[in-house]
């Protein structure tokens, strides 16, 4: 090989003399611009280390010159929150939910924080707007299965429906399908009844042979009108609300499975405060009574 | 090359063994088969035994057809360079990133519209996530970098690759293990280490495919015929060998049963978040960064037909980045148990990674002093150029994210998959496109492309949804990352994480329309090198010979 440094004709640049497969390389210096960038990051990297916690020892670590600590930090944090919700907090653990519902100050705490609960715990079921879905009730409108005043509201809040809690309110409609209760066509001519309750479009003769198959297996739930009641959560079926759907085939299907669907318990999972919130904003959507 | 009695002496012997080795294969295979503890051990085994018996018909077949076991037949290999197994490489490079971004592609709907989970285990976005990732890295970016490093190596080396069977086992052997791991994933078989996930019989498939692999690499360096090795070569076996001590280290697990699917981690808690995170940053640094700039440092020189800018920058670049790179781990566990100290060594050697990170993007742009013409030009070299640019780009948003206070809203926001995607997209794929676009007229022996037009199509509808990617998720990270900290006057969180979930979904529709974009064209890729491959000289046609070509110098 020459010698002698071969100059790239483009850059006026000495080659290293080297090729590999036609490839050769220029001799050029670092750029200066790259080298003081790498060595203010790396005088930063240094001074960084001398504030900070940084390097391991043989027992603990260098904690660095300002006091720093990702723990304490965090600790201190939390601990302002808290402090800074205290008395709020504090007046809600001793008032009931009437009296938060009474207290303008209160109230206005209570449904701050109800709607923050409600976002993470309940939107997943009942929607964001709590509007419901299929199987999960609308919270908005007026019609509530185990109740729509502020009492009950807490109460389903705290222990769930047929929930593992031993408060839970609980009920079980009949699987009268499944459980071979009723024949395939009782449950066909119960469904018409039941359309015919609420005013819908049915067969006439088929709802008028359900009649007192209805007096038999419905009516000591839902009522002889089917107005429903409150207490077993038994839901009115003379309205236009249907938790699990109003078509024919809907209704069959809750009258051969029985549904019964269920809320979990609050009661340990949230502290009694944020259940009282929870309760004062569900109270809140427009159906509370 | 001369056929002697001692190069015949050798190919029997190298024959012997690779039959031996199948031989091996299949009984481990079938005995694994017979015993497996469960369903997906049983059918893995299965797959490993017929790949063993495939390979012992081909074997046995190639020694007493032609081959070395022949006797008088015996037709020695005549090519010096051993290219075969590129050409399969290229096949395998550019059939599973195809594969990889149609699977990114269908999760990044999964996850604007979850119906499409199809409420099936196997297409549930759990499993079909780390197929992709899995797919694009390690499928795709890996067989790039199994077949430019044998391209390179060998060219830059003026040597045959070492080892008769060697090279094929490495590329049959690391495809085998793709299988394994994909199937493994649909059939819900992981180890759940993000980029990590294939269970522990894979893992020691692949180590012995990788110890070959770094064998292959040795060998041919070892006997080249220039005086230094070439500096792409640094990077290829950096990335060859860190990944080996990265893989094994990061997997040391015990099975439940030696027979069975599932083993446990040896690690536990914050030190097995470590050194997962300690593997999964370096497969970005030495898998994704390192093997690439090894690609770049070939490719880019050699179709600009220029020098590298500067033979002191790749050295001091080179060391730089091989020795903070592993350092900087940590920044993936900012604000977790991860101890204090930790944390600031990761992010403090993120910040000083940047400039030896950016010392490849700065080789690889000023290399074309002289030829920025090309750029014009040339598409090809335009895929070459864009790649190194996305590649300065991320590698200074990386350092910028591990920041711990600039960590503190990005975290675990869409923010880092945009960040990942403008490395894998914008570097990574782009940079094998154009090397694929290289090798395939070189190998084939073809004057050109079939279609300049198609590239250029290729090239600005891929950046076109490179653009989209990043920007949605730009958008929507820093969105995300705003909501989730968002407090009220009353100090209540403002917004519930479901609020979070609905304000990203325009993003996930755009993000997804880009994939869909990127997807159309690696379809017009393949097309066009399918094309490229096909055709021979003749139809070519006169007037695409004339072009400025690089052929390989031989």
């Amino acid at each position: 090989m020459d010698a002698r440094p071969e100059i790239d004709s483009v850059t006026g640049a000495e080659t290293t003399g080297h090729e590999w497969d036609g490839i050769k390389e220029l001799n050029q210096p670092l750029p200066k611009w790259w080298l003081y960038v790498l060595y203010a990051c790396i005088v930063w990297s240094i001074g960084y280390w001398v504030a900070y916690p940084a390097w391991p020892l043989i027992s603990g670590y260098t904690r660095g010159l300002a006091g720093y600590s990702q723990r304490e930090t965090v600790g201190q944090r939390i601990a302002e929150a808290r402090a800074a919700q205290g008395q709020a907090n504090a007046a809600i653990a001793k008032a009931s939910v009437e009296e938060i519902q009474a207290s303008p100050d209160l109230l206005q705490f209570a449904m701050a924080g109800g709607r923050a609960a409600f976002g993470d715990n309940c939107a997943p079921c009942h929607g964001r707007g709590a509007q419901g879905a299929k199987g999960y009730p609308n919270l908005n409108d007026d019609d509530w299965l185990w109740g729509g005043k502020l009492a009950d509201i807490q109460q389903t809040v705290l222990y769930g429906i047929r929930s593992t809690a031993g408060e839970t309110r609980a009920s079980a409609m009949p699987r009268f399908g499944q459980d071979q209760i009723l024949e395939r066509g009782q449950i066909s001519d119960l469904a018409e009844q039941v359309l015919a309750l609420s005013g819908n479009p049915h067969d006439a003769a088929a709802a008028e042979r359900a009649k007192p198959l209805f007096a038999d297996n419905c009516a000591a739930c839902h009522g002889e009108t089917g107005k429903g009641n409150r207490e077993l959560g038994a839901p009115d079926l003379t309205d236009a609300i249907w938790l699990y759907g109003g078509a024919k085939a809907d209704i069959v299907r809750s009258i051969e499975t029985g549904r019964g669907g269920v809320m979990p318990a609050w009661a340990g999972r949230l502290d009694a405060g944020t259940i009282k919130k929870l309760t004062v904003y569900v109270h809140s959507l427009g159906g509370g009574q | 090359m001369q056929s002697t009695p001692m190069r015949d002496e050798f190919a029997a012997l190298s024959d012997v063994l690779a039959i031996a080795g199948a031989v091996i294969g299949l009984l481990l295979g079938i005995t694994l088969a017979m015993l497996a503890a469960d369903e997906v051990m049983g059918f893995h085994a299965v797959l490993f035994a017929a790949a063993s018996a495939a390979a012992l018909v081909f074997l046995v077949g190639n020694a007493f057809g032609t081959g070395s076991l022949a006797g008088p037949n015996y037709q020695p290999e005549v090519r010096f360079y051993a290219d075969n197994v590129i050409k399969a490489g290229v096949v395998a490079t550019v059939f599973w990133g195809i594969a990889g971004f149609v699977v990114g592609d269908v999760i990044a709907w999964q996850l604007a519209f979850p119906a499409l989970n199809l409420d099936l285990p196997w297409t549930s976005f759990g499993r079909l996530r780390p197929l992709h990732t899995s797919a694009v890295i390690f499928a795709f970016g890996g067989n790039a970098l199994i077949a430019t490093s044998f391209y390179v190596v060998q060219r830059t080396s003026r040597a045959r690759l070492a080892g008769r069977w060697s090279p094929w086992f490495v590329f049959w052997g690391y495809n085998l293990f793709i299988v394994i791991a994909a199937t493994g994933y649909v059939l819900g078989v992981t180890q759940s280490k993000e980029y990590a996930e294939p269970e522990w019989y894979a893992d020691l498939w692949l180590t012995v495919v990788w110890v070959v692999y770094l064998l292959v690499f040795l060998g041919t360096l070892s006997r080249r015929k220039e005086p230094h090795i070439y500096v792409a070569n640094w990077f290829y076996l950096a990335f060859i060998v860190t990944v080996a001590m990265l893989h094994i280290v990061n997997n040391l697990a015990w099975p439940v049963s030696f027979t069975g699917s599932k083993s446990v981690i040896l690690y536990a808690g914050v030190q097995d978040a470590m050194t997962q995170w300690w593997y999964g940053h370096n497969a970005v640094g030495f898998f994704l960064t390192a093997g690439f700039l090894g690609m770049m440092y070939y490719f880019i020189p050699k179709r600009a037909d220029r020098p590298v800018y500067s033979y002191k920058l790749s050295i001091v670049h080179f060391w730089s980045l091989i020795f903070l790179y592993i350092w900087a781990g940590p920044h993936h566990l900012h604000y977790t148990a991860l101890p204090d100290w930790a944390q600031t060594l990761g992010m403090t050697f993120s910040i000083m990674l940047w400039m030896p990170s950016w010392g490849g993007m700065i080789n690889g742009l000023m290399t074309l002093s002289g030829a920025w013409d090309k750029l014009r030009t040339d598409p090809v070299m335009r895929f070459l150029v864009v790649s190194v640019a996305f590649y300065g780009m991320s590698t200074f948003e990386g350092p910028l994210m591990s920041i711990r206070a600039v960590n503190s809203l990005s975290h675990y926001t869409d923010w880092t998959i945009g960040h990942v995607h403008s490395g894998a997209l914008g570097w990574v794929a782009m940079i094998s496109f154009g090397a694929m676009y290289c090798l395939t007229p070189w190998l084939w022996r073809r004057p050109s492309l079939y279609s300049m037009r198609l590239v250029e199509w290729h090239f600005w509808i891929s950046t076109l949804g490179i653009l989209l990617y990043i920007t949605a998720m730009w958008v929507s990270g820093i969105t995300q990352g705003l909501m989730w900290r968002a407090y009220d006057a009353l100090g209540f969180l403002q917004y519930s994480f479901v609020e979070t979930v609905e304000a990203m979904h325009p993003y996930y529709v755009i993000r997804a329309i880009g994939g869909l974009l990127f997807v159309a064209g690696s379809l017009i890729m393949a097309f066009n090198l399918w094309m490229t491959a096909r055709r021979t000289v003749a139809e070519a046609g006169e007037a695409e010979l004339g072009g400025a070509q690089p052929m390989p110098a031989e």
